[in-house]
């Protein structure tokens, strides 16, 4: 049975009746327990995707079409309250500002119980005894002192956590992390990832982990999806990604990023800028910043193609 | 090589104020009694995490914030000790680019009139055909049109707002360039641009830059030598190259074991250093480091290091460096 299809998943917002397409035909695929990471730059589409599994896009104006097979449903076909019912109980979400995505008059003990109680039934008690379990499990210190505490109390990594935990304790079957480091610092950000690698693998949970940082890709993922302008640009396993990126787009991204003992001048960034939503070019999106661009790629859309082994890309030079 | 900047001794403190009558309940050692100079040519880099002090040192350094006690020599000349007037002609030779390039500019001005009020608050190049020329040939050599200049800042993109603080930082010529994290706000193809621009402005103008950031790659990668900093204090002073091969502090190991590299590497496990930055607020003595450094010892709780010289250049203030310094 299928875990998660996504399929020629689209976006449309219509602004003073001009429309535009934030996400153009995105698919892909997950299995069960796996580590799926969509990569890009701001404004490529990635938390829109997260968001539309979801079904929160509809919320903000936006209107959705394509496909997203979630085990034998469909969730966009689905009723909301059935809806409501897999949200936070089989697909979680994290996302991405800790900072403000608890409430801050309420102690973050009593946040994560009434994720809980929302969709068990579930004494207090008991309630409270899984909470502080999932904070010990998360190393979270003193748990029955931080249960009582306010968001403005905990430090940026403790708040991730509490974040990591409310996402976590109801036992979904995908977790959704939207940059879940991007706010922290660096020995923080590699202590969350851990937490992260120890509890998907642990309990098999399904990880679809956005983030704009390919070294946190690196480390955790199985699959990396490439996202480019609102586009899947690339799409298959890590190590073909990473050993041998088709598209123009991921090798550029790849080569941008410093590394140590990298000798100066070598590394390579790639003109222009990411364009807006509103402002997308015809065929290719990537087409005004590549280097190999061709007459085909200002007016025809690549399709995604299996080129070498388990990898799909999207480009004319293929 | 002579030196452009020296730093001797330098402190800052600041009073946490509370309690109905916001009395001082303590003070927040920012900058605690570091020192370093800074060569004429070179690229000296900051790292640390946050609240680690390295904005606070990159504000000193430029005189925007007062020292509690120590010294700031800039080409030689004690800045602490100018007057408002003779500090404003030394500034002209000192700039600095912001972290944040969507609140440095003004938002009611265009990029072409924030360049101007340099050139008319230092009252240099008074004709106005002058002044085209040479704010277009700025924008140029940061990669911008001069079309570029009649926009307003919420009209650019990120990387160009912060090419055009660029352009409004290098206006007057200066000699020493402090870079408060210019590409923290920016996406990696544009840092890429951002890093590449700063390379050639350097060449071309002979400029001396002092960098701060969070990214240890970024930093190995375009500077030439590298101020560790933890809570105020100056763990290491090390070569950019010594940081992969024989970086002697455990908290730059620790930095170092934390950079994600893209070579996927989903089977192992991430070495992780445990705990948090302690607030600044009323530390205990000795080393600042000493409460998540997995080599600490008894003396680390007792005395703080001093910076000690490292025979392949470098200097490093822990009790028991990761490499034998002794020779």
């Amino acid at each position: 049975m299928t875990f998660l299809k996504v399929t020629d998943l689209s976006v449309e917002f219509t602004n003073n009746k001009k429309s535009v397409t934030p996400i153009n035909g995105v698919s892909f695929e997950m299995k069960a327990g796996e580590v799926l990471g969509v990569v890009g730059e701001t404004g490529s589409g990635k938390s829109l995707t997260a968001q539309s599994i979801m079904g929160l896009t509809p919320l903000v104006g936006g209107q959705v079409s394509g496909s997203i097979q979630f085990g034998d449903k469909d969730l966009l076909t689905i009723s909301s309250s059935e809806m409501q019912s897999i949200r936070g109980a089989e697909i979680s979400y994290i996302p991405q500002n800790p900072m403000t995505s608890l409430d801050p008059v309420f102690r973050v003990g009593d946040q994560i119980v009434e994720g809980i109680r929302t969709h068990q039934k579930m004494s207090k008690k008991d309630a409270k005894q899984l909470t502080l379990d999932i904070m010990e499990e998360l190393h979270i210190p003193s748990p029955r002192q931080v249960y009582m505490q306010y968001p403005h109390q905990l430090s940026g990594g403790l708040k991730q956590r509490i974040v990591i935990a409310i996402g976590l304790v109801t036992n979904p079957k995908l977790l959704i992390a939207d940059e879940p480091t991007t706010a922290l610092d660096v020995t923080v950000q590699a202590q969350i990832m851990r937490l992260f690698k120890e509890h998907t693998v642990a309990k098999n949970i399904s990880l679809l982990l956005i983030t704009h940082d390919l070294g946190v890709v690196a480390q955790v993922c199985d699959k990396v999806a490439v996202m480019y302008a609102g586009n899947l640009v690339e799409y298959g396993d890590i190590n073909s990604i990473f050993g041998k990126p088709n598209h123009p787009y991921t090798q550029a991204l790849i080569a941008c990023i410093p590394t140590m003992g990298m000798i100066k001048g070598d590394l390579s960034a790639i003109n222009g800028s990411v364009p807006n939503a509103g402002s997308y070019p015809e065929g290719c999106r990537f087409h005004t910043r590549c280097p190999y661009i061709k007459s085909q790629c200002k007016t025809e859309v690549p399709s995604m193609k299996s080129l070498s082994g388990e990898i799909l890309t999207a480009c004319h030079l293929y | 090589m002579d030196n452009i900047v020296e730093v001797d001794n330098l402190s800052v403190s600041f009073d946490v104020r509370g309690g109905l009558l916001l009395r001082k309940i303590g003070s927040v050692q920012a900058v605690n009694n570091v020192s370093f100079s800074i060569r004429r040519g070179e690229v000296l880099g900051v790292v640390g995490e946050s609240g680690c002090g390295k904005s606070t040192l990159a504000r000193l350094i430029l005189r925007l914030i007062e020292p509690s006690s120590g010294k700031i020599r800039f080409n030689g000349n004690d800045i602490l000790k100018l007057s408002k007037n003779e500090l404003r002609k030394q500034r002209r030779h000192m700039q600095m680019v912001f972290q944040d390039p969507f609140s440095v500019m003004d938002p009611l001005y265009t990029v072409f009139r924030s360049l101007n009020e340099a050139f008319k608050i230092n009252g240099i190049i008074h004709t106005p055909e002058e002044r085209l020329s040479t704010i277009n040939g700025l924008l140029e050599m940061v990669n911008l049109s001069p079309l570029h200049g009649h926009s307003y800042p919420h009209q650019l993109s990120g990387g160009q707002k912060q090419r055009a603080d660029i352009a409004r930082a290098l206006a007057l010529s200066p000699e020493f360039l402090v870079l408060d994290e210019p590409t923290a706000a920016l996406d990696v193809s544009v840092q890429a641009q951002v890093i590449k621009l700063l390379d050639e402005l350097k060449e071309k103008m002979n400029l001396t830059f002092l960098f701060i950031s969070h990214d240890l790659s970024l930093v190995s990668y375009f500077c030439d030598r590298i101020i560790v900093m933890y809570l105020g204090n100056i763990m290491e002073i090390l070569p950019a190259d010594a940081v992969s091969k024989k970086p002697c502090h455990p908290y730059t190991k620790a930095l170092t074991d934390n950079i994600f590299s893209t070579i996927p590497n989903k089977e192992n496990s991430i070495p992780v250093l445990e705990g948090e930055v302690p607030t600044p607020f009323n530390l205990p003595p000795g080393c600042v480091f000493a409460s998540r450094c997995n080599k600490v010892k008894s003396l680390c709780h007792e005395e703080a290091p001093l910076l000690r010289d490292v025979p392949e250049g470098g200097q490093v203030a822990c009790h028991y460096p990761l490499f034998d310094i002794s020779s």
